[in-house]
């Protein structure tokens, strides 16, 4: 046997890659779910076709699933791979150019026929000639070794190639040291009602942690240490199971039941799928006839007293604009969730993009304010949807709640928090008659709270405060049907108002070590992290750079105004083509300078770390 | 009154009730009504008023959701909770709150142009679902809230503002499209018969699901005398069939006309009212085909031959008790939720 040296990495960014059926997802999944145990701070991209089953073997139908783990906490699913596990030469060539040289190419062989190199335009082997000279390769026959280990079962060549994805996951896990226990007691679970499949994913895995162990093709294993993370419990959590989470736990601590309508739509509709899950929470899904329909659902509990909430994508967003004016008008608490996408139009459904700022802001007839509130990382999303919630349930009001492609299928550890410690929310529905009318006491539905200048939310069932609501104009107070010019006068600006007044949203909070930055960087949504990595870099690098980023859109802090001008420079990163740059310029009058890019996936942070350094340099 | 076949009232179950007596008045609104005058909403608004006392529910549990239209204004009306909503989207609004809330009594109310044009694809996936709803849908073949252009009911070549030279287009028979979305309560009556409205009411209400309630509704300023001679008493007569659980269909004076099945063809025919075979209604049949067959005697221009009452009334699981069973059963058979059960998970590690 070859002495094995084990070398200490601080960090490292995997790629898996492989055809849209080769388990790429699933691979990468269990992959993190043993890095995530094993201690490291990791972040994860998940990268697939539009296609369910894009043809085999073709560029279009790769899938792929990044993975960045380090021994220090981190803030982005990595740049660019240190090594690519390519399936297929389809794999290969789709993601060539974002490996930089140097790095390790693990690839299957197996299907490097002279058809399948043809199908993505190789006319000769990329293995036998200079294109991969600049890196280091393990060529493998990884189909051909797999089937070889499950001879023993009773599988079909076909079958037994399906688990060449477990043998490269026991393969990388023997290389990284991660261990390959939950895997196996996962596909136990999976496949428990299938033996033979159950055994022969098992034997591929644990075949793939033995060839790394035994052969002489890898020489040296990687070790990188757990990182060091404040006490608590943590678990892996991707953004569409954190926003799940927090709308029930919204739920419970305001003590109103959640009701769900939604019509399926990427990359929102796993929020769908989980909290039909969760019906012992005393949640109620509607799967409606369309987006229409399922923003009428969920405004339609709200006005029974329920916490009614709609879930969907940019496209969905634009069909539902009429029922939020109508929110909006009701005054009634609703959450609709945008999971943005690239667009226009169907756009670029798997992939990721911030381009509905606008739209959810002023995409409705009228003047319309909706509050917005944005979630910055996968687990941020948990957090943002109480918020949302809050807002919503305190104000009367509904609220836009902004996730993205990244946020959803990303994924990174979290300390669960503690339940009894989330904030409590309170409904105060009414119960009682509200105002005196020439001493007879009667209900006004529109009698605002002084404060908040909420309205009541009075529920049918309750005695004696039965009254008509809609969205027609009301008279301020009785809430009757008005059509006096003064009165809409006062009742836009009322409820302009009221959402301008929306407390609790706390400063804008700037994070600058050296004090004495001159560039600030504000930056909103999941452009967090990697606007996060790259102010470190610059910083790294010796440059001053203050960084802010913003969770609430509308209204934004108080503070902002003052933050942006005691700047010299303030630069917006953004994955749109300046829609928060447009708003601070108009709000503020302070002359931004937007970064952006649309290119369906995150800023990488080497490259928004130069245009800091451009714009440091500048000054 | 012509009382309903005695049912009990399944589709108010659940719904508190009160033993005071209750009275028109308290339904009624202190808003000022303003349809034109001789609108035949005045009509309709008059009888469910006066019909709902005899529920005995407890008022605030009464809801009445709206789109918009002329008709659409009724929920204002109503001293219950009630929602204007916006065009088209009651049956689907109304489907969250009855989903949500088994207690309470929900009503949609809706106009041809508001439930067949723009909410059409809410309304049928309402029936299909099967939500405890009651739909009255206001139909008065024409726009009337935006003066007077055609609808999906208005019959072929009508001249309007937007048809000057005629209207395109079939209309719908709202009574088939209800049957063909898989309704399980389907009926037709008219806004001038306050006896033979009040009772297909009761009927509606009474059932468990959705009941679709067509009401012929004149409009006097935009489509006058579209029901006319349904209405007219030298013409009505020999043109409306009335028809009753468990009767034979006649119409026409002294029951002269009756209607058959056509041995050959299958289809429904006008025959003798002495005919031996002689259609006896049943509106409970499992199979939709009869009452299918009823609804298409009526002539999509003229209206002749129009059956009103209750086309169908069977049984089936309403979709908000579907749904409620659901979640006892999950709270019985997992537990109810444990927030920080959920919140760890399965996959969870300890650090320090
Ligand atoms: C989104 C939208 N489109 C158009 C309208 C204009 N509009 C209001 S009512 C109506 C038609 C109403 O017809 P119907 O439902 O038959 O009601 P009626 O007035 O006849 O009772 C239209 C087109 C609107 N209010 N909203
Ligand atoms: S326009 Fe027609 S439907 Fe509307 S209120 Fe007047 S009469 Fe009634
Ligand atoms: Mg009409």
């Amino acid at each position: 046997m070859t002495v094995k040296h084990v070398r200490e990495l601080d960090r490292v960014v995997i790629r898996f890659a492989g055809d849209s059926g080769d388990g790429m997802q699933l691979t990468g999944d269990r992959f993190t779910a043993e890095t995530a145990s094993f201690g490291n701070d990791l972040s994860t991209l998940p990268n697939f076709p539009a296609e369910i089953r894009a043809p085999a073997g073709t560029m279009p139908g790769v899938s792929s699933f990044q993975l960045h783990f380090a021994n220090y906490d981190i803030l982005t699913p990595g740049d660019a791979p240190d090594v690519l596990v390519a399936m297929n030469p389809a794999a290969l060539k789709a993601n060539l150019p974002d490996v930089p040289k140097g790095a390790t190419i693990i690839v299957d062989t197996g299907d490097f026929t002279p058809r399948a190199l043809k199908k993505v335009g190789w006319d000769t082997n990329p293995l036998e000639d200079t294109t991969l000279s600049a890196y280091k390769v393990h060529a493998l026959d990884l189909s051909g070794i797999t089937m070889e280990a499950l001879a023993p079962f009773d599988l079909s060549r076909k079958d037994a190639s399906r688990s060449k994805n477990m043998f490269a996951l026991g393969l990388l896990s023997w290389m990284y040291g991660r261990s390959i226990d939950g895997t196996v007691t996962f596909l136990r679970e999976k496949f428990a009602s299938r033996e033979t499949i159950r055994d022969a994913n098992i034997a591929a895995l644990k075949a793939g942690w033995n060839y790394g162990e035994t052969t002489e093709d890898f020489a040296v294993s990687y070790q990188v240490k757990p990182a060091a993370m404040p006490a608590g419990t943590y678990r892996n959590i991707t953004g569409n199971l954190a926003l799940s989470y927090g709308l029930i736990a919204a739920a419970r601590q305001s003590g109103l039941p959640l009701f769900l309508g939604s019509y399926p739509i990427t990359p929102a509709s796993d929020i769908l799928h989980e909290l039909s899950r969760h019906k012992r929470f005393g949640v109620r899904t509607f799967q409606a006839e369309d987006e229409v329909a399922a923003i009428g659902a969920a405004l339609g509990a709200s006005f029974g007293g329920a916490l009614g909430v709609t879930t969907t994508s940019g496209p969905g967003v634009a069909l539902k604009g009429e029922t939020v004016g109508l929110a909006v008008s009701l005054e009634l608490p609703l959450v609709i969730v945008d999971v943005q996408r690239g667009g226009p139009s169907t756009g670029l459904p798997t992939k990721t993009e911030q381009a509905d700022l606008l739209q959810v802001l002023y995409g409705r007839n009228g003047e319309s304010p909706v509050p917005v509130v944005a979630a910055s990382s996968p687990s941020d999303c948990f957090h943002a949807a109480i918020e949302a919630v809050r807002i919503a349930v305190t104000y009367r009001t509904p609220v836009f709640l902004l996730s993205d492609g990244y946020l959803a299928n990303g994924s990174e550890p979290w300390r669960v928090p503690d339940a009894e410690s989330l904030p409590v929310i309170h409904p105060n529905f009414a119960t009682e008659l509200n105002h005196d009318d020439d001493g007879e006491r009667d209900f006004w539905p529109y009698l605002r709270d002084p404060e908040t200048l909420a309205r009541p939310w009075a529920v049918p069932g309750t005695p004696g405060l039965e009254h008509r609501i809609g969205g027609i104009e009301k008279l301020d107070g009785p809430g009757t049907i008005s059509y006096d010019p003064n009165n809409h006068e006062r009742m836009v600006r009322l409820r302009q108002a009221k959402v301008d007044g929306v407390a609790g949203i706390g400063d804008l909070e700037v994070e600058d070590p050296s004090g004495a930055a001159r560039l600030l960087v504000v930056g909103w949504g999941s452009t967090y992290g990697p606007i996060g990595a790259a102010v470190r870099r610059a910083r790294k690098a010796g440059h001053n750079v203050a960084q802010a980023h913003l969770r609430h859109l509308n209204p934004m802090p108080a503070n902002t105004g003052d933050v942006l001008r005691s700047y010299d420079r303030v630069l917006v990163p953004e994955m749109n083509l300046g829609q928060l740059a447009l708003l601070l310029r108009g709000t503020y009058l302070v002359d931004v300078v937007g970064y952006n890019r649309v290119r369906g996936l995150p800023f990488k942070a080497e490259e928004l770390a130069d245009v800091i350094m451009e714009e440091v340099g500048a000054l | 009154m012509t009382a309903p076949v005695e049912l009990g009232r399944p589709g108010l179950t659940g719904v508190p009730t009160t033993d005071a007596k209750q009275t028109k008045k308290e339904f009624t609104s202190d808003q000022e009504v303003r349809w034109c005058p001789g609108c035949g909403d005045y009509a309709v608004l008059a009888a469910v008023q006066g019909f709902l006392p005899d529920l005995g529910l407890a008022r605030e549990n009464i809801v009445f959701v709206s789109g918009i239209g002329c008709s659409s204004r009724f929920p204002y009306y109503m001293n219950t909770y009630g929602m204007h909503s916006i065009h088209g989207r009651a049956p689907a609004i109304a489907t969250g709150l009855a989903a949500s809330r088994p207690d309470l009594s929900v009503w949609v109310i809706t106009g041809d142009g508001d439930a067949l044009s723009i909410g059409g694809n809410h309304l049928i996936h309402a029936l299909r679902r099967n939500v405890n709803l009651t739909i009255l849908l206001f139909n008065n073949r024409i726009y009337g809230l935006t003066k007077g252009q055609y609808s999906p009911t208005s019959e072929q070549g009508k001249i309007t503002k937007s048809t000057p030279m005629g209207s395109l287009e079939a209309p719908f028979n709202p009574v088939s499209l209800a049957l063909g979305a898989e309704a399980t309560f389907v009926a037709r009556t008219i806004d001038s018969d306050r006896q033979h409205l009040t009772s297909v009411l009761s009927a509606a209400a009474a059932h468990r699901g959705t009941s679709l309630v067509e009401i012929y509704q004149n409009c006097n300023i935009f489509n006058d005398g579209a029901f006319e001679i349904l209405k007219n008493r030298d013409s009505r007569d020999e043109v409306l069939i009335r028809l009753e659980h468990g009767e034979p269909v006649r119409f026409g004076a002294d029951g002269r006309h009756g209607v058959r099945r056509n041995p050959a063809t299958g289809s429904l025919e006008v025959c003798a009212g002495d005919d031996p075979g002689i259609l006896v209604h049943d509106a409970t049949a499992d199979d939709p085909t009869q009452a299918f067959a009823l609804s298409r005697l009526a002539d999509p221009g003229t209206l002749a031959r129009s059956p009103i009452g209750v086309f169908r009334r069977v049984e089936r699981p309403a979709y908000g008790d579907l749904m409620s069973a659901q979640l006892d059963e999950a709270a019985q058979t997992q537990g109810e939720g444990d927030l920080q059960a959920l919140l760890r998970g399965n996959d969870s590690w300890t650090v320090g």
